[in-house]
């Protein structure tokens, strides 16, 4: 088979397995399983056959073209260079993990089918996404992965939060979607065609007529999908959906998808310096905030969502800094050691029942009961703390690197201040980083307290998972970044010294004061006791985990944070706790500017619909009714007043025709 | 003889029984009525026909024709009328005619109205029975 | 009207002016108020067997104004049928239908002032039109009778005979509907009517008893 079928059986083979799973799911329910896992695994197969065939040289160009569809035409195209396929092989990766990760996790969980099928569909959005050469075909895949989040995120449907969050998950997402699509079609219309080839062509010939609102619109999307600033507010909320979702979906993948676009079309950012200087002032944001909100969240998947959302902000900063191939290395290795932190999360919420640092910090001995998460869960920790020499160091590395250069102002098409914007931010963000994911592992693995409760160990699909992931966490950036320039086309991806030193220093320095704090906060925890466990700790992790969820919010009063005195977060934050808690109350200023307005608008179109419309309506019946009623008093049965009016009529008619005849 | 005279009195004839069809009560002296109504047409047409038989040397005498027509008609009229009002006398108990309201709307399922009527008939009918 | 009796009543008109009173416009004019007078009286009495013999002076003035205007057979047609007849069938229903003696209240309905609009209203659109469009017509009554019983006779039995037979079948007809309507029914009937009657009684009854509690919830 040729590398051009391949990749078009990559994207296809979740596909197929989706639809068969829904088709199969109630009448052959044991089909199901091998449904769900074979498939992506064969497509993971397929992809590194076809980063094996790409092999990191000049990319690989197929298109067809099913139907003419106007001036614009649409082409069913596949555009392979060397990021696309790494990118699938990861995304393939992360998902045949997931896949065989919920086998364990919604063992009994009756709608897996449905579950698995919309997993299934979702990887072969991805997959759609990443080969694509068509901007339209990739807004096809785009959408469809945010259908399938919806669902997804709204798997435990039964909870309100998961309802509530699945709606803003969408809403805002579709926020960024509307002009994402116009910004597509400003791009086709002065690159005349949707082909991601020609529209870089164009660039490159200089033939974009309107760059900054091309970028800017492109960018609204990004940030609605990439869960960038100001459009990042439905993450957090989206950890109300199952674990293995949030480790596809939003942490490793889909998520990735809005970085994925700005890297395949850096040129046409590059093209405009207001752009890239927007794209590094929402990245600096981002990664710093977000950082600053995972210390103080309680939520063990709340502080990893806002993680996401920080390095996500790497990502974005690499690109305002120009250089792409910086970003797909930290995507690409963010993308294992976040999945892993979010698979091995959910077996520490199935252990201790409960999502709450609060809670788990109380609770002694949760390492022992799952040694394998916990070892698991401390690589890809440090991973995400950027120490050497795991692999987050060395992506994390290439993206201060970036920064670094661009800000002395080595980087063509990337001003100055973008590049110092993004390096402050980045080196902020770096500090904050190694505390809050010391934090992380202090407050779920050191808790004093009684022992958790044991029901016997994890399933075995959940803790191979988590070792295979483990193994690129520990070691896919020392071993890769070597290789990777060559696949990514960019510039050398080796540390730089200065970065790495403050980039290290920083992570280690904010390790040792949340240490320091917890030393000195962790002596309260036995005073103040807290905590909340499932209502059924021997039932499957899926389970345990929407109970866990839905009884956050009323045994510690909110859905991010717990009134705990023994977290060192709120020592290390202060006053500011309470803001980074409540995520800087975007939501409250979103719900303020536009959820009021909104809903005022709706009762006003209710009232008018209501009494003015309806007035009119029901004046339209009530009039006939009144005129009726008048008529009706007329008919009075008396043949006498019949025969008058009858007679009268008669006179008048007369005279009428008299005076009529007589021209009077 | 001025053809006004009989022909006005034709007029404010018929407009008498016109006046008695709409305002009489008791179904008889509305027959009387029409009786009255009836007349003035004959005047009429007796007045023109002696006119015609003269000014327009008319032979066929079609005015007292339809006169005596009309009088025929007029007593089978009459017969027919006091049979139906004795009928509708001996079933119904009077012959009142704005008391025969059944084509009144609402006739019989409207309780205001069944209560209203309820409340009359039956002391108007005592009246004509102990009268 | 052809020409030559628009000019004969023209020549008419310029004869006589519009209230040239003769002897027998006098006598017309009496007996037609008497007439009026009497049919007002009829239709306005309270009291119904006056009603009906005022009818019968209405009736006879009407005959008198026949003879008048020549019409000799008409008159006694009037005399015979009306006065003698129609009249006592009339008074017949009255005593039938247990009409009351004396002046009864309810003689006029509550459409009285309707009726009277109307009837006004229509008298004088018809006199007006009347008086507008025969003010100076003459009718010649000097020469042979034009009503007697010879011309009425032959005119009857040369030119009507055919609708004059149809009319007695029309005659016929109302003879034998008037016996089945006011024929009383057989004894079958008769016992039917006594149940529905006494149905109708308990449905009044049964209405009786319902009535304190409708009044109740009004």
């Amino acid at each position: 088979m040729t590398t051009t079928t391949n990749a078009v059986l990559v994207p296809l083979l979740p596909f197929l397995g989706a639809v068969a799973g829904l088709l199969l799911g109630r009448t052959a329910p044991g089909f199901v399983r091998p449904l769900a896992v074979l498939p992506t695994l064969a497509s993971l197969v397929l992809a590194v056959l076809v980063a094996a065939g790409q092999g990191g040289g000049p990319a690989l160009d197929a298109a067809t073209q099913l139907t003419p569809t106007g001036s614009v035409p649409v082409d069913l195209a596949l555009h392979i260079d060397g990021t696309a396929a790494l990118v699938a092989v990861l995304v393939g990766v992360v998902a045949t993990c997931v896949q065989i990760y919920s086998t364990g996790y919604l063992r009994d969980d009756p709608r897996y089918p449905s579950y698995a099928a919309l997993v299934s569909l979702f990887t072969s959005a991805m997959l759609l996404v990443v080969y694509t050469g068509d901007l339209i075909v990739l807004l096809v895949g785009w959408e469809v992965m945010g259908i399938c989040s919806y669902f997804l995120v709204g798997h435990y449907w039964e909870t309100p939060q998961a309802r509530a969050a699945s709606l803003k998950a969408f809403l805002v997402t579709k926020l960024g979607d509307v002009p994402f699509l116009i910004g597509l079609f400003v791009l086709a219309g002065d690159a005349g065609s949707f082909r991601i080839t020609t529209v870089l062509g164009t660039v490159a010939g200089g033939g974009l007529h309107h760059p900054t609102l091309a970028a800017l619109l492109l960018l609204a999307g990004v940030a609605g999908k990439s869960a960038q600033f100001p459009l990042h507010s439905w993450l957090p909320d989206a950890m109300a959906g199952p674990t293995p979702v949030s480790a596809l979906i939003h942490a490793a993948t889909m998520v990735a998808a809005g970085v994925y676009v700005v890297a395949r079309l850096l040129p046409v950012y590059q093209a405009s310096a207001a752009a890239m200087t927007v794209l590094a002032v929402m990245a600096a944001v981002t990664m710093a905030s977000a950082a600053l909100a995972a210390l103080a969240q309680d939520d063990i998947k709340r502080v990893l969502a806002y993680s996401t959302i920080s390095q996500l902000g790497y990502m974005t900063g690499a690109l305002a800094a120009g250089d792409r191939g910086a970003a797909v290395f930290h995507l690409l290795s963010h993308g294992a050691f976040k999945a892993l932190l979010f698979l091995a999360a959910g077996v520490v919420i199935h252990a201790a029942g409960t999502n709450s640092l609060a809670a788990m910090s109380r609770t002694g001995n949760l390492r022992d009961r799952v040694p394998d998460a916990y070892w698991t869960m401390t690589v890809a920790l440090l991973a995400l703390a950027a120490i050497p020499p795991f692999s987050g160091f060395f992506s994390k590395e290439t993206v201060l690197a970036a920064a670094e250069h661009a800000a002395m102002g080595h980087t063509v098409h990337v001003p100055a201040a973008a590049g110092w914007t993004v390096l402050v931010a980045g080196l902020v963000t770096a500090l904050l980083t190694g505390a809050y994911a010391l934090r992380l592992w202090l407050l779920a693995f050191h808790g004093r307290g009684a022992d958790a409760p044991g029901h016997g160990r994890q399933p075995v699909a959940m803790n191979a998972v988590l070792w295979v992931l483990a193994v690129p966490s520990l070691a896919f950036g020392g071993l890769t970044y070597r290789l990777l320039p060559d696949w990514l086309g960019g510039d050398s991806l080796a540390p730089a010294l200065t970065t790495s030193v403050l980039g290290t220093g920083l992570a280690l320095a904010g390790g040792v004061l949340t240490y320091g704090a917890w030393r000195h906060t962790t002596a309260r925890a036995a005073r103040t006791p807290l905590g909340a466990v499932a209502a059924h700790p021997q039932a499957d992790a899926g389970l345990v985990e929407a109970e866990a969820v839905a009884g956050h919010e009323p045994a510690y009063g909110d859905i991010a944070s717990a009134p705990d005195p023994a977290d060192p977060g709120r020592l290390l934050l202060g006053p500011l706790h309470r803001h980074a808690a409540a995520g800087f109350h975007l939501d409250a200023l979103y719900r303020a500017a536009f959820v009021r307005p909104v809903t005022a608008g709706a009762s006003l179109v209710r009232f008018l619909d209501r009494e003015v419309v309806e007035t009119y309506v029901r004046g339209a019946g009530a009039l006939p009714r009144l005129l009726g009623a008048a008529v009706r008093r007329a008919q009075t049965g008396n043949v006498q007043t019949y025969v008058s009016a009858l007679l009268a009529g008669t006179v008048v008619l007369a005279v009428a025709a008299v005076l009529v005849a007589t021209g009077a | 003889m001025h053809l006004a005279y009989p022909a006005v009195l034709s007029a404010l004839l018929f407009c008498t029984g016109l006046y008695g069809v709409l305002a009489r009560r008791n179904a008889i002296l509305v027959l009387m009525s029409v009786e009255l109504m009836l007349n003035a047409v004959n005047l009429n047409l007796v007045a023109f026909d002696v006119y015609l038989s003269k000014a327009a040397r008319d032979t066929l005498h079609s005015g007292q024709a339809l006169t005596l027509f009309t009088i025929a008609i007029a007593a089978a009229e009459i017969g027919i009328g006091l049979a139906i009002v004795l009928a509708v006398y001996r079933n119904r108990g009077t012959s009142a005619i704005d008391r025969l309201r059944d084509a009144a709307e609402g006739h019989g399922d409207d309780s205001d109205d069944s209560a209203g009527s309820d409340s009359t008939v039956p002391g108007a009918e005592k009246a004509e029975a102990t009268a | 009207m052809t020409p030559s009796h628009a000019a004969v009543s023209a020549a008419a008109a310029a004869e006589h002016g519009f209230l040239s009173p003769t002897g027998v416009e006098i006598t017309f004019l009496l007996i037609g108020l008497v007439t009026f007078g009497a049919a007002l009286v009829s239709v306005t009495t309270r009291q119904l067997v006056h009603a009906a013999l005022w009818l019968v002076v209405a009736l006879g003035g009407l005959a008198v104004e026949y003879l008048l205007l020549t019409a000799e057979f008409i008159a006694w047609m009037q005399v015979l049928i009306y006065v003698g007849s129609v009249v006592v069938l009339l008074l017949f229903g009255l005593m039938l239908t247990k009409a009351p003696i004396g002046r009864s209240p309810d003689a006029d309905s509550g459409n009285r002032w309707a009726a009277l609009l109307v009837a006004v209203a229509a008298a004088a659109a018809l006199v007006w039109v009347v008086v507008d469009a025969f003010r100076t017509t003459w009718i010649d009554l000097d020469g042979p009778a034009a009503g007697s019983t010879r011309v009425t006779g032959a005119g009857l039995f040369q030119n009507w005979v055919l609708p004059f037979e149809a009319l007695s079948v029309l005659l016929l007809a109302a003879l034998v509907g008037a016996i089945v309507l006011s024929r009383r029914a057989k004894a079958a009937d008769a016992a039917q009517q006594a149940r529905a009657g006494g149905a109708a009684q308990q449905a009044r009854a049964a209405r009786d008893g319902q009535r304190p509690a409708e009044e109740g919830k009004h």
